[in-house]
């Protein structure tokens, strides 16, 4: 059973140890649309970021988009600070084949050279399909096959374990 | 002309020939997908990696500066290569047919062709004729169609006035030889625009054309009256074949837009051209760098929407 409040509890405590450890100096918080920003917006309160909350939608940037195409529902991201030299606590909802982070990053320097990067997402589940890794989670699970997280928002923040039905 | 060739078996962009036969929701998911890539205009490296890998080709049969300089500006900020032919310097003017100018591009694996042609519906030809896997975006055909430019400004009219449902628009000029208008006033009838007055004089009219849903004036005084938009259209000389008109000055007087008669449209109506502008003879100077200008705009607006259209079209290239 996943606690959304235990998951940001937990989060929260490994990104301010994180941020002592890593040395990060008045960091740049930046949400994956769309779950990731939900996440995003509690955990920039309770670590009282200054700079506002930036925005990432990485539709543009997505390794998939011969199989899918593009997303109608593309907003344009939003990033409120330069990127040079900053160091930044890049947020997601879940974090599974590491594909969005790849193609998150890749925006993200775009925008300029990060001083440094960490990667919090409230959920790590398996499923890895490249070498890129949370450094910062709420919880780490596996699940069966046929299942998979549904995050709803932005409030009430609510989490889910879904089994999709497979058609005989 | 029925452009269900437009479209996939899903109803997704696959050529974009003609603003005819698109409804309304795919018109407005490409100005609402543009919206983000004018966004990108933040960032340092101002590309996306969407369309790597990808050949366009930019099949230039007639002059164009701005239009072909978007498409490949578009082209290159998705990462595409691209290739620009002009006229003048392939082998066309040595004899070779159109289709073999197609079926020698198309073996040299392009993905896309964006075309201008002065004959009306050659885009349509080539998307017909060449290979399946290909896109085919119409960059103005005869006096046809211009579908990108009439987006462009559609996405340039909903950036400033927010809703098509309460707008009056008056297209003024060369309504005759324009191929930018019939796309215009198709785009804004399907968005939803309720009145779209077009004003010209008599012989620069096609016959019927209140059949594509606008109401007509031959007095610019009247036809301003409450306008929100204001859209002047060159005075296509070239195009000009018999004697249409008395004289450039004499048409300045009548229909060319001053200062003075801005002033009868509404106080925060726009200005717009699809340009090249013929200074004094449609458009005062005054208005055409004025306030109420947004024709610049319409420049810059011109990559978002074309990366847009080109990004869509390239989508699931293989289901037909």
């Amino acid at each position: 059973m996943l606690v959304i409040a235990d998951l940001l509890n937990q989060l929260e405590a490994e990104l301010k140890k994180t941020i002592i450890e890593r040395h990060l100096v008045n960091p740049l918080m930046i949400g994956v649309r769309t779950g990731g920003v939900w996440v995003a917006e509690q955990i920039h309160q309770r670590l009282q970021i200054t700079d506002p909350l930036g925005l990432l939608d990485i539709t543009f940037y997505r390794d998939d988009f011969s199989q899918i195409g593009v997303n109608p529902n593309v907003r344009p991201s939003q990033l409120p600070a330069q990127v040079d030299g900053r160091d930044i606590i890049l947020i997601d909802d879940v974090f599974y084949t590491g594909r969005t982070v790849r193609a998150a990053l890749n925006e993200i320097f775009d925008y300029g050279r990060p001083n440094q990067v960490i990667l919090g997402v409230l959920i790590e589940r398996d499923g890895r399909e490249i070498p890129l890794s949370p450094d910062c989670v709420g919880a780490s699970i596996t699940l069966n096959k046929g299942q998979r997280i549904k995050l709803t928002g932005p409030t009430p923040l609510a989490i889910e374990i879904q089994t999709l039905t497979v058609a005989a | 002309m029925k452009d269900n060739l437009q479209l996939n078996s899903e109803g997704k962009l696959k050529h974009f020939l003609s603003i005819e036969g698109l409804p309304k929701e795919l018109l407005t998911e490409i100005l609402d997908v543009a919206e983000s890539f004018v966004g990108m205009t933040d960032q340092q490296i101002k590309k996306v990696p969407l369309l790597r890998g990808k050949t366009i080709v930019n099949l230039f049969f007639e002059n164009s500066t701005r239009t072909r300089t978007t498409f490949e500006l578009a082209a290159k900020r998705l990462s595409a290569d691209v290739l620009s032919m002009s006229i003048a310097t392939s082998s066309t003017s040595k004899g070779e047919s159109l289709l073999d100018t197609i079926r020698n591009l198309e073996a040299m694996f392009v993905d896309m062709f964006v075309v201008r042609h002065a004959i009306s519906g050659a885009a349509h030809f080539i998307a017909q004729q060449t290979a399946p896997h290909i896109s085919v975006i119409n960059a103005g055909d005869g006096q046809h169609a211009h579908p990108t430019q009439a987006m462009l400004d559609m996405f340039t009219i909903r950036q400033i006035k927010k809703e098509f449902s309460n707008l009056r628009v008056a297209i003024i000029g060369d309504i005759l030889h324009s191929r930018v208008a019939r796309s215009q006033i198709q785009a804004l009838n399907t968005l939803g625009v309720p009145e779209v007055r077009v004003i010209a004089p008599k012989t620069l009219l096609p016959a019927h054309v209140e059949s594509l849903g606008v109401s007509v004036s031959h007095d610019l005084n009247a036809g301003l009256k409450d306008v929100d938009v204001v859209i002047m259209l060159r005075l296509q000389k070239e195009r000009m074949t018999s004697a249409l008109l008395p004289s450039e000055s004499e048409y300045f007087k009548c229909f060319g837009l001053t200062e003075e008669k801005l002033k009868i449209a509404k106080p925060d109506a726009i200005v717009m051209h699809p340009g090249p502008i013929n200074r004094g003879v449609e458009i005062e100077s005054k208005v055409a760098d004025g306030p109420q200008s947004v024709i610049l705009k319409q420049v810059s607006n011109g990559i978002a929407i074309r990366m847009a259209i080109m990004a869509m079209a390239m989508q699931k290239q293989g289901v037909m």
